[in-house]
């Protein structure tokens, strides 16, 4: 991967057979690895350095950060240019891509763009609605949902056209994601919605916060059921909670975030609340890395980004795999790269 | 209206069945319809169709309906307009993230959708993207258009 002269074919060159992207993050997946993402919060600033600072936090703990797409739709630094700046050094983001700012114009330049930056994963998402957000003037696009969304990435890249039907000289070559909540009503229907997706080209996923193992584990055997534990990589949202108030606020605000009483009991019954929630972010990511169809996590700290490393490192999720560092070369992932590939049938 | 709306669903089996006859009748009067001109006929018809629809199912006109496919439940009540399934963001009561006061419109499919045959099936398919330049125009227009040119010689 360079960025100096180099094309889009350069890179459909670097990607193996088999593979939609170069990125490391699929090395990792289709390796059999359990992969480690995280998500990185977008500056108010419009210095490079802010978007450095936060991603060097997560240094040698995860596999890829996540760019959010003004989440919570409040206004931040975009997706696209936090992505770029993180692949200028090699970092490996996944660009999320929210259907309520841009319409399928804007969308598909960006996913363009964003590959030709090096964004080797994108995320598709609905995205929350404005009046969560800190601009509930602003008018909600919508023009895509994330189902349509990934259809479209899917025709840019694997029929290299746009929707219009214009061709491409060179698809966007990424792996491409959607979030699933296994967590919010009408939940016998989640994993349905999910078959959805993965028809429409989804190949990871990355759920909404896991508070509640049993509910997943329910969602997951459904996955098994309609045949997709080997047809799409599932990495599972997880995350520290602050205190049994901020998980009760949390609970009431945060759109489709379930917090079981049990959690909440366990709290505040403990004499520091903080590290508590880390206590139990780490004992739900050693019984997620049990399920045998579950292929990582995905740890949002909002806020408490700090406590990335103590919950990777304490949990032993990445079982003494060491993921890329900035200095270890730009297709380098250690050992990543030598394990044997795992075949799994994706969608095409 | 909202109570009718969800009437509707509650009665998805009955107008789903009552629409697939409707739609039979549209495909015949395609020659009459075809001579009339459907040019001439967009405004009037996509008025009728407005006023009965919007009674019915709080419907936005979007042009290209869908409502077989989801349990009679408008997809375009959804403040974030999704035509594939329900958001991350329902609520734990089922109710919108957007608009706690009403139901989420995509339960109320998945709900509305196990009274009418094969609805199952017409929820999983994958919706494309919504033509916007259709948006006010009468679908059952086209539909008409669509079958009856179908069964042209």
């Amino acid at each position: 991967m360079s960025l100096e002269g180099g094309s889009a074919s350069d890179h459909a060159r670097l990607i193996p057979s088999g593979y939609s992207s170069h990125g490391r993050l699929e090395k990792v997946l289709r390796a059999g690895g359990f992969a480690v993402t995280t998500e990185l919060a977008p500056p108010d600033s419009a210095h490079p350095e802010e978007v450095y600072r936060r991603a060097r936090i997560f240094d040698q703990y995860v596999d890829a950060i996540n760019a959010t797409d003004g989440s919570g739709a409040n206004c931040h630094m975009s997706s696209l240019a936090v992505c770029a700046l993180l692949t200028r050094v090699g970092y490996e983001p996944v660009m999320q891509i929210s259907c309520r700012d841009k319409n399928r114009i804007a969308i598909q330049g960006d996913i363009l763009g964003g590959a030709a930056l090096g964004v080797c994963n994108l995320l598709c998402l609905t995205g929350d609605g404005g009046q969560a957000g800190d601009h509930p003037q602003a008018a909600p696009v919508f023009d895509l949902d994330s189902i349509s969304l990934l259809e479209t990435a899917r025709i840019l890249r694997d029929e290299q056209r746009f929707l219009s039907g214009r061709r491409l000289t060179d698809p966007p070559n990424a792996l491409l994601g959607a979030a699933e909540n296994p967590f919010a009503p009408p939940l016998q229907w989640r994993a349905d919605r999910l078959a959805k997706k993965v028809a429409a080209g989804a190949q990871f996923i990355q759920t909404q916060y896991c508070f509640d193992v049993e509910l997943l584990r329910v969602f997951m055997r459904r996955v098994e059921d309609l045949g997709m534990a080997g047809k799409l990589f599932i990495i599972v949202g997880v995350g520290p909670l602050r205190s049994a108030k901020a998980a009760i606020w949390m609970r009431e605000h945060v759109p489709g975030l379930h917090i079981p009483d049990h959690i909440i009991d366990r709290l505040s019954g403990a004499a520091d609340g903080a590290r508590e929630g880390r206590q139990i972010c780490i004992d739900i990511c050693q019984e997620i890395r049990t399920i045998p169809s579950v292929s990582g996590i995905h740890i949002m700290a909002y806020r408490q980004e700090e406590s990335v490393a103590e919950i990777v490192e304490r949990s032993g999720v990445l079982t003494g795999r060491k993921p890329w560092i900035p200095g270890d070369g730009l297709n380098g992932s250690r050992d990543v790269e030598k394990a044997p590939l795992r075949s799994m049938a994706l969608p095409q | 209206m909202y109570a009718i709306r969800r009437w509707s669903v509650r009665h998805s089996r009955g107008l789903n069945s009552f629409y697939r006859r409707f739609e039979m009748v549209l495909a015949t009067l395609h020659p009459l319809l075809s001579r009339i001109g459907y040019v001439r006929l967009e405004r009037p018809v996509a008025a009728l169709e407005e006023a009965i629809k919007g009674v019915l199912f709080d419907c936005r006109m979007c042009g290209q309906c869908v409502l077989s496919a989801t349990g009679m439940s408008c997809p375009m009540n959804c403040p974030k307009n999704l035509r594939n399934g329900p958001c991350g963001g329902v609520r734990a009561d089922g109710a919108c993230e957007v608009r706690p006061e009403m139901k989420c419109v995509w339960l109320e499919a998945v709900e509305g959708s196990t009274r009418i045959p094969g609805g199952d099936a017409a929820l999983k398919s994958v919706q494309p993207a919504l033509d916007r330049r259709l948006r006010g125009r009468s679908s059952w227009l086209r539909v008409a258009q669509e079958i009856g040119g179908q069964r042209e010689p």
